[in-house]
């Protein structure tokens, strides 16, 4: 594949994912959700509805939650992703994840990379601490199997693990 | 999504230069992209503006706040300045969205968002605002959601902006650079009504860049409040929403008084007028009351969003009066 130029409409770019570096060619218009599922196979991150409106596909970027089906790839060139792929180290789950298991916090699973993803978004944001504000603070993420009240559950026990809200 | 070309300019002269008709500037991207992937937007070119200089928030001679058009509306409305002299801001911004979109949205950005009529949104059927001329099925449609004020046979579209609420009573400015250099646009002239052009959401011209937002120093900060009124309590649109501002005097009288609705009209209202003909009169419910019913005397319901005319004045109400107790128990 080295000496096959590179199409004009491909542009290169620099992505840290899960704390590995990865050189690509991508066209503007690929979304981050479509090169982390579909290019590099991590497949952790969900594609719901694809316009932002039910958060399956939230990742970090740069430390901060966003919704990968909104962001254009190459505009990320440089930037720190971390996915749901990049959260445990080794055999060890992340304190989300291991909250959501105790908390049977899931029916289909198929939202639960994005709620773990946004709760450690929210985690580093500092601001939620009740119930109440855990629940606003999660209302980006949907779950259509209605497992809210366990997710709620996780996230609120996991939350001190997580170096807690900022002072 | 269709094939764009992409470029990120490195000077805000450079991105005003790649501007025109087949070109749409991007930072956050939460509402281009959607409108993209619907292809309601099809820009043969996408300048990407994330490399400007845009990201600060500062202080101003006057003692007001400058606020960088990239800056993201989540660390617009936890900006400690923001938090403790803008109150009515943060908690408008925070109305809006979720936490992701908050963290990826830009301050112009949230001033250019679209509306969210579902009409507008399918691009299979006609839409005066998507394709001029081709018709309004949102006069005869579902309309639940849509103007009650200000609207024209041509488009009953309202803005979707919170953020824009309180900006409109805040009397901020819009700060604007084209070709031609920059200029400052206040907020009540920055969006416009429908009219028979409801193509353009704004007074804009093709090559002019929102750099900043300024808003004048606090007429109000603990006496304020934005309620927010939508049919699930997080992460929807408004149908109605109020930014309330109040100055009491020590007699219990008005002293200043403000008001912008969200949800009702294809920009944030206000009526000026209005507003200074309240000065000296009680600062009680009966007053708001009598507020309220001149600020919707215009109103004009289409089939299904009547009940929002009632709503809206009981929001008015309840926001001044909160603003009021904010006043008295900081």
């Amino acid at each position: 594949m080295s000496d096959v130029p590179s199409a004009p409409n491909t542009h290169a770019i620099g992505l840290y994912i899960n704390g590995e570096q990865h050189h690509l060619q991508v066209p503007p218009w690929l979304t981050l959700l479509d090169l982390l599922r579909d290019e590099l196979d991590l497949v952790g991150t969900k594609k719901g509805c694809d316009h932002g409106q039910c958060g399956a596909c939230t990742v970090l970027r740069n430390g901060r939650r966003v919704n990968a089906c909104l962001t254009l790839a190459i505009m990320c060139d440089g930037d720190e992703l971390t996915t749901i792929e990049g959260l445990a180290h080794g055999d060890r789950l992340h304190p989300l994840q291991q909250a959501f298991i105790a908390h049977d916090a899931f029916q289909c699973g198929y939202c639960t990379p994005g709620q773990i993803c946004s709760a450690v978004g929210m985690a580093r944001e500092g601001r939620a601490r009740s119930r109440a504000q855990i629940q606003e603070a999660m209302s980006g993420n949907l779950c259509r199997c209605g497992a809210y009240s366990n997710i709620v559950a996780a996230v609120e026990e996991a939350l001190p693990q997580m170096g807690g809200p900022r002072p | 999504m269709m094939p764009f070309a992409y470029s990120k300019p490195d000077s805000i002269e450079q991105a005003v230069q790649q501007a025109g008709p087949d070109a749409r500037f991007i930072a956050g991207g939460t509402n281009l992209l959607d409108l993209m992937k619907e292809n309601v937007e099809r820009p043969a070119r996408v300048i990407d503006i994330t490399g400007l200089p845009l990201r600060e928030v500062r202080t101003t001679a006057n003692g007001g706040l400058q606020i960088g058009a990239l800056v993201s509306n989540a660390e617009l409305a936890w900006h400690l300045d923001v938090e403790a002299r803008y109150p009515l801001l943060s908690q408008a911004i925070l109305a809006g969205a979720s936490p992701q979109l908050r963290n990826m949205a830009s301050t112009g950005g949230n001033l250019l968002q679209r509306t969210r009529c579902h009409y507008f949104y399918d691009a299979a059927v006609p839409c005066n605002k998507r394709a001029p001329g081709s018709g309004c099925p949102a006069r005869d449609g579902l309309n639940r959601q849509h103007a009650i004020l200000g609207a024209s046979e041509h488009c009953v579209a309202v803005h979707p902006s919170d953020m824009c609420v309180a900006l409109a009573a805040l009397e901020a400015r819009v700060l604007v650079h084209g070709r031609q250099g920059e200029r400052e646009i206040p907020f009540a002239d920055f969006h416009r009504l429908p009219g028979a052009t409801p193509e353009r959401d704004n007074c804009l011209a093709e090559d002019e860049l929102i750099v900043a937002i300024a808003l004048p120093p606090p007429p109000f900060v603990a006496c304020s409040h934005y309620l927010k009124l939508r049919d699930r309590a997080s992460y929807a649109f408004a149908l109605v929403s109020v930014a309330a501002g109040l100055v009491v005097a020590d007699d219990n009288s008005i002293a200043g008084l403000r008001v912008a609705l969200g949800g009702v009209a294809h920009k944030p209202w206000r009526d000026v007028g209005l507003e200074r003909s309240m000065l000296g009169r009680p600062a009680t419910r009966e007053s708001y009351a009598a507020f309220a019913d001149a600020l919707l005397r215009d109103a004009r319901p289409l089939a299904h969003n009547a009940f929002k005319i009632t709503l809206a004045k009981n929001a008015i109400i309840r926001a001044l009066t909160q603003a009021q107790a904010a006043e008295e128990h900081p």
